[in-house]
């Protein structure tokens, strides 16, 4: 090794160099030629046009309207649901009381490891029309008519969202259990001593400390739902659903880009998404003031 | 006394309800795998198992076809996760540490780069990635599967938070035993990083096991396919094929839970211990 990598003034840049490395490759490049293709007609390795704003003009059509709308509502009900009900159950889980955690945590936690593919190919079935199926044969135990899920927008999001929250519920529960646990038991006891019931200990100890784990999960959230698009094409099957009732942005750029080929006018989707993420991001940074750089 | 009680069957009730909803596809891609494709396309899932249609046939059919590609997908998705997780492991706690236990100048704007990765998703970059592939010659290859990910943000994230709790004192120990920097990091700091790799194991490998974007837009060959894209191909507008489908998804969950479960312990407490500073 030679003698300059080895002085300790050097050493963190060696240790961060792949990163960095892997960052001008597989980041920046990218990002930057994104920006660029954003702006030309590519039909082709050399057939390509500068064509200015024309791929942004052409981005105000229904369909990716409708993609966008689909986006940022899966990511608010899946934000509502994966917010609040993991943290409950951790919470349930966290009880000094013998409930079988291990179990529990292990049976939220095994839906992550399976592929949404093989997850789709269950939920599809479950929620298919017909009167037998599983879902709508349990809404008949309570009087609920059969529902042609996958048929019309409102339905379609409930199936992407429980499908969501099937996949991803464990995750979140681990994390707020970590968090829980990051809370010193003796405030409990004082609290306890003090007279405080189970909700007040909840409201006023509880909340106030698991805060930096719930934006941790508020914004992974963000970022999965923003990023959707493996449940709706484990769903659906392709990237363009039916009656556009379950594309999301990523599959439109994929729809546009890999299937119709139009590769320029994917990117200025692509920036657009973009866009939007840093926006939100921007707004939850103001808003919760997270991942303050001190230790 | 008598409301701890009620209060903790209430509970056992809560936890039990979420944990059916969490078990039950399981238990219906099971029976249905024992299932001809007919019956499947015939009754779908319902609530009655109608046991007395089950065979093995579907089983033997995945593993007496040879043009099915399956194993060679199942072969695919093995080799893709282990060199993914062994590479993406050795890469983010290599960055991870030097993140957390050194101050050094520009590493505020190093983390808020790792961050900034973290919360743009790859989807959006994906086109252009995609043309790099051809030009690095990548394109429908293992190596253009993992090495987008290799320094995975999250996990390297992780590895910085854990880091900066590790006993610095030791570092200096190492220095006054001769060691170089990296084997102080090799020889003393990986064994105190050891829940940390293994939750990392987990999420990496679960990551890889699981993906579908970049890989659908990464192969080609039908050859080279991963056992999700691989099974999403028997899944066509031109009908399901179900034979192969449903076996096929059960042995595809089975390799990964494996892991978890060998790994789950060091997987919670590393989860823990690592925590997240917000």
């Amino acid at each position: 090794m030679p003698r300059i990598l080895r002085s300790q003034k050097i050493a963190p840049y060696v240790f961060v160099a792949p990163f960095l490395v892997s960052f001008a490759i597989f980041f920046l490049y990218p990002l930057i030629s994104t920006v660029q293709m954003s702006f030309q007609d590519i039909s082709g390795f050399n057939d390509v046009k500068f064509i200015g704003l024309q791929n942004y003009a052409n981005l105000a059509n229904s369909r990716f309207f409708s993609a966008i709308r689909v986006t940022i509502l899966y990511t608010f009900w899946t934000i509502a649901i994966l917010a609040p009900l993991p943290l409950l159950l951790a919470t349930m889980l966290n009880s000094k009381q013998r409930i079988g955690a291990g179990f529990f945590k292990a049976a939220y936690f095994i839906p992550q490891l399976t592929s949404v593919i093989v997850a789709g190919i269950f939920f599809r079935f479950a929620f298919s029309d017909s009167p037998t199926a599983l879902v709508n044969a349990i809404a008949k135990l309570f009087g609920g008519g059969p529902v042609s899920w996958l048929k019309s927008s409102t339905p379609t999001m409930v199936v992407m969202v429980t499908l969501c929250v099937w996949r991803w519920l464990g995750v979140n529960i681990v994390y707020f259990l970590a968090g829980l646990q990051n809370i010193s038991p003796e405030l409990y006891e004082s609290a306890s001593i003090d007279g405080a019931n189970t909700l007040g200990k909840f409201l006023y100890i509880t909340l106030p400390g698991i805060k930096p784990t719930f934006i941790y999960v508020v914004t992974i959230s963000v970022y999965g739902g923003f990023a959707m698009f493996s449940e709706s094409y484990a769903l659906f099957g392709t990237a363009r659903t039916p009656g556009e009732i379950g594309s999301t942005m990523v599959g439109y750029i994929y729809q546009q880009a890999f299937v119709e080929a139009r590769l320029g006018f994917g990117a200025a989707a692509g920036m657009m998404l973009l866009v939007l993420m840093l926006l939100i991001n921007l707004v939850q940074l103001k808003f919760f003031g997270a991942f303050r750089l001190e230790d | 006394m008598k409301a701890f009680r009620a209060s903790r069957a209430a509970m056992i009730a809560v936890l039990s309800l979420f944990a059916l909803f969490s078990l039950t596809p399981f238990y219906f891609l099971l029976i249905s795998s024992f299932k001809p494709g007919v019956e499947m396309i015939r009754s779908g899932i319902s609530l009655n198992p109608h046991f007395e249609k089950f065979t093995l046939n579907m089983y033997k059919l995945v593993f007496s076809l040879d043009e099915s590609n399956f194993f060679i997908w199942y072969k695919n998705s093995l080799l893709y996760t282990c060199v993914q997780t062994v590479l993406g492991l050795g890469l983010t706690s290599f960055v991870g540490y030097g993140l957390g236990v050194y101050k050094f100048k520009g590493r505020n704007a190093i983390f808020v780069l790792v961050l900034l990765v973290m919360m743009v998703p790859l989807e959006i970059m994906m086109i252009p990635l995609y043309k790099e592939m051809i030009a690095l010659r990548l394109f429908d290859s293992m190596f253009g599967v993992v090495l987008p990910f290799a320094v995975f943000p999250s996990a390297v994230f992780f590895f910085r938070q854990y880091s900066s709790g590790l006993p610095l004192e030791l570092m200096d120990a190492g220095r006054i035993d001769g060691l170089t920097e990296y084997g102080i990091f090799f020889r003393v700091m990986i064994p105190l990083l050891k829940p940390a790799f293994g939750a990392m194991t987990i999420l990496i490998s679960m990551n890889c096991w699981n993906a579908i974007v970049w890989p659908m837009v990464v192969l080609r060959n039908s050859k080279k396919l991963t056992i999700p894209i691989g099974l999403s191909t028997l899944i066509t507008p031109y009908g399901n094929n179900y034979d192969l489908l449903m076996p096929g998804a059960v042995l595809a969950i089975v390799p990964i839970i494996l892991i978890f479960i060998l790994n789950q312990r060091s997987f919670i407490e590393g989860l823990t211990t690592g925590g997240v500073k917000g």
